[in-house]
């Protein structure tokens, strides 16, 4: 029998780090873990893009002669003149491989080999079909698909040869606005923002009237509160097709919580180790697989949906 | 202000139901937008929408007094369901519906390519703000007109209008969200049911209001409480990108995302039919005919005094706006951002 490898992926940064330890974080990616594809780039703010750009060709250069493949994410939301030319400029860079996250940019790499990103609408097989017919091999789902859509999706990715990857950690991205909601919070507007969202480098928790730990601000994104955990279901993704594991960034855990992955995908520890390890990095922010269990998304289920097949 | 148009813009409005639909057209609408009983369209609300022989009425009433109807086929099919959105396609092309308002990939092509002469309008739930994203689904799927997100200044409207290959309409009254349409998860994050695959948005099945020990009603989606009011106040329903929240560097509850307010964009007409926005869009597929027979007969009413060069009183709308508050959203400048 064919063993089919898992990959684990480190999706962009979300937040807004200085970019010395945005830097510093790749560099320790780069030398230590066991991650098999980064993806850098500016996904949330265009505002933020600039600041890593002196660092990228140490950064990548670092990341590449540690054997991780480098791709490059576009930005969710292109609206402005300076966002579509960012886009432009990225998308029609040869060095390296692009991934898709809004429409403007599948625009640009239509019929050329490119990846889409979670921010692209891709629920169907219908539209997956397509997009891998316009030249995508790569897709990660969104975050929002349950069990059984994923579980098609990987039926149908196999007869395209498209690679699937689903987030499978940390905060989730639920929305994107015009508006800057840090900003807001600090009675500023987005054009005058002072980069408020850097004290913020897991995002800015929002409680409701209640004090019950809701969302999560970051700039123009409203996120989760809770944490992502979709490690113990790695073994079952993989059964159904998907083939890589991403990883979203913080600013805590993050190597421990790749090298947990990495034991899942190498068999060394149970699904059941591998959620108690994580929730207990996190201390009182929940974890979360609501989406996958086709439940609310915020809730958390041990139940093992695998063995109810 | 002086208005040089090529063509007159068209009044899109809502129906819910086969009695607002006629009330609408009654009432001036050019066009009609409106969709089935079930998860291919965003507005899958209890008691709205049409069967099949309520839709087959309602397009020979349309019809028969000059006016359009779209169906808006507009939600995400999850994988494995598919199926259903074919369907809708093959019975709204039967039906002879003047369009269909696409969001899926997927469902865009399938309608593309089964019929090339129905008109695809794509949905605001398609996210295509910009030049390329807009070009992109022109090109690809032969998508004859855009409904813009609700993001754009009136001179980034100008501008787009003049660099894409096809009409542009625009959302003027009702109900204003804030989050970029056909993105957001919130709503399955709190309940389980999503607003790109169910069609719903806070669905009412999940809303409870509770009264606490200070008296106060708090309004609640699923566990989540989204905003409070006291026994003075009118409560508003509990959408999450319209609630109060607390953040640690503020001392009092604020509105992280917007205060509840309707859309209004009375005293902006001139200038967007100076941009060149070919229809102007109400929103409230959910809203009752008494509702509609009043803002659609009062824009009927604005649209031809602006084009006629008059100037337009719609104060009166404010009663129907939602906590009697209106806003210019992102339309009029950028410090809405």
């Amino acid at each position: 029998m064919d063993t089919i490898q898992g990959n684990l992926t480190l999706g962009p940064i979300l937040f807004h780090w200085p970019a010395e330890t945005k830097r510093d974080f790749y560099f320790k990616i780069a030398d230590e873990s066991p991650i098999n594809t980064v993806y850098l780039g500016e996904v949330v703010c265009s505002k933020r893009s600039p600041f890593l750009m002196p660092y990228y060709a140490e950064i990548t250069d670092r990341l590449a002669r540690a054997g991780k493949k480098v791709v490059f994410s576009s930005l969710a939301e292109v609206m402005t003149q300076r966002e579509r030319k960012i886009t432009e400029e990225l998308c029609h860079d040869e060095k390296y491989e692009v991934e898709a996250n809004d429409t403007s940019a599948i625009y640009h790499l239509r019929k050329k080999p490119h990846r889409i990103g979670q921010y692209c609408n891709v629920y169907n097989e219908e539209t997956l079909r397509y997009l891998a017919l316009n030249g995508a091999y790569h897709v990660v789902l969104p975050a929002e698909l349950p069990r059984n859509t994923i579980s098609v999706m990987g039926e149908t990715a196999k007869t395209l040869d498209v690679s699937l990857e689903v987030q499978v950690s940390g905060r989730v991205g639920l929305a994107l606005s015009a508006r800057c909601y840090h900003a807001r919070s600090y009675g500023r507007v987005k054009d005058n923002c002072q980069y408020v969202c850097e004290h913020d480098p897991d995002g800015m928790p929002l409680k409701t009237l209640t004090d019950q730990r809701f969302l999560c601000i970051n700039g123009i994104q409203t996120m989760s509160y809770g944490y992502l955990n979709l490690l113990p279901q790695i073994p079952e993704l993989m059964e159904m097709g998907v083939t890589n594991f991403r990883i979203s960034p913080h600013s805590l855990h993050t190597d421990t919580i790749i090298e947990t992955a990495y034991s899942i995908l190498q068999g060394s520890i149970s699904g059941e180790q591998a959620a108690s390890i994580v929730q207990s990095l996190l201390g009182d922010v929940p974890c979360f697989n609501g989406f996958y269990n086709h439940a609310a998304g915020y809730e958390w289920s041990n139940h093992d949906h695998s063995l109810s097949r | 202000m002086n208005i040089n148009i090529q063509h007159k813009p068209e009044l899109v409005c809502p129906a819910g139901t086969p009695a607002s639909l006629r009330t609408a057209v009654d009432s001036g609408a050019d066009t009609v937008y409106c969709g089935f009983q079930n998860a291919t369209n965003a507005r899958n609300f209890p008691g709205l929408n049409f069967t099949t022989a309520e839709l087959e009425e309602s397009i020979a009433y349309a019809h028969d007094h000059k006016a359009h109807v779209l169906v808006a086929l507009n939600t995400f099919p999850p994988a494995g369901q598919f199926p259903l959105w074919k369907d809708a396609v093959d019975l709204a092309y039967k039906l002879g519906a003047n369009a269909i308002i696409v969001a899926d990939m997927g469902v865009a092509l399938y309608a593309k390519n089964k019929y090339p002469d129905l008109r695809l309008h794509l949905s605001v739930q398609a996210g295509a703000p910009s030049v390329e994203a807009i070009k992109f689904y022109c090109e690809e799927f032969d998508v004859k007109r855009v409904v813009l997100p609700r993001i754009l200044t009136i001179a980034e409207i100008k501008s787009l209008k003049q660099e894409i290959p096809c009409e542009i309409e625009c959302f003027i009254f009702g109900n204003h969200g804030l989050m970029a349409e056909g993105r957001c998860s919130l709503t399955n994050y709190a309940t389980g049911l999503s607003t790109n695959m169910d069609g719903v948005c806070s669905p009412a099945n999940f809303v409870s209001y509770q009264v606490d020990v200070n008296r106060n009603l708090n309004t609640e989606l699923n566990r989540f409480t989204i905003d409070s009011f006291s026994c003075s106040q009118n409560p508003g329903y509990p959408t999450i990108c319209k609630g109060r929240y607390t953040v640690a560097h503020r001392d009092d509850p604020y509105y992280a995302f917007e205060e509840p307010l309707s859309l209004n964009l009375a005293d902006l007409l001139p200038e967007l039919i100076a941009a060149g926005v070919n229809a102007f869009k109400i929103e409230g597929r959910q809203r009752s005919k008494a509702y509609i027979q009043n803002v659609v007969s009062s824009w009927r009413n604005a649209i031809d005094t602006v084009l006629e060069g008059g100037t337009v009183n719609m104060d009166h709308l404010l009663s129907l706006t939602e906590g009697h508050k209106q806003t210019l959203g992102a339309y009029e400048t950028k410090r809405w951002k």
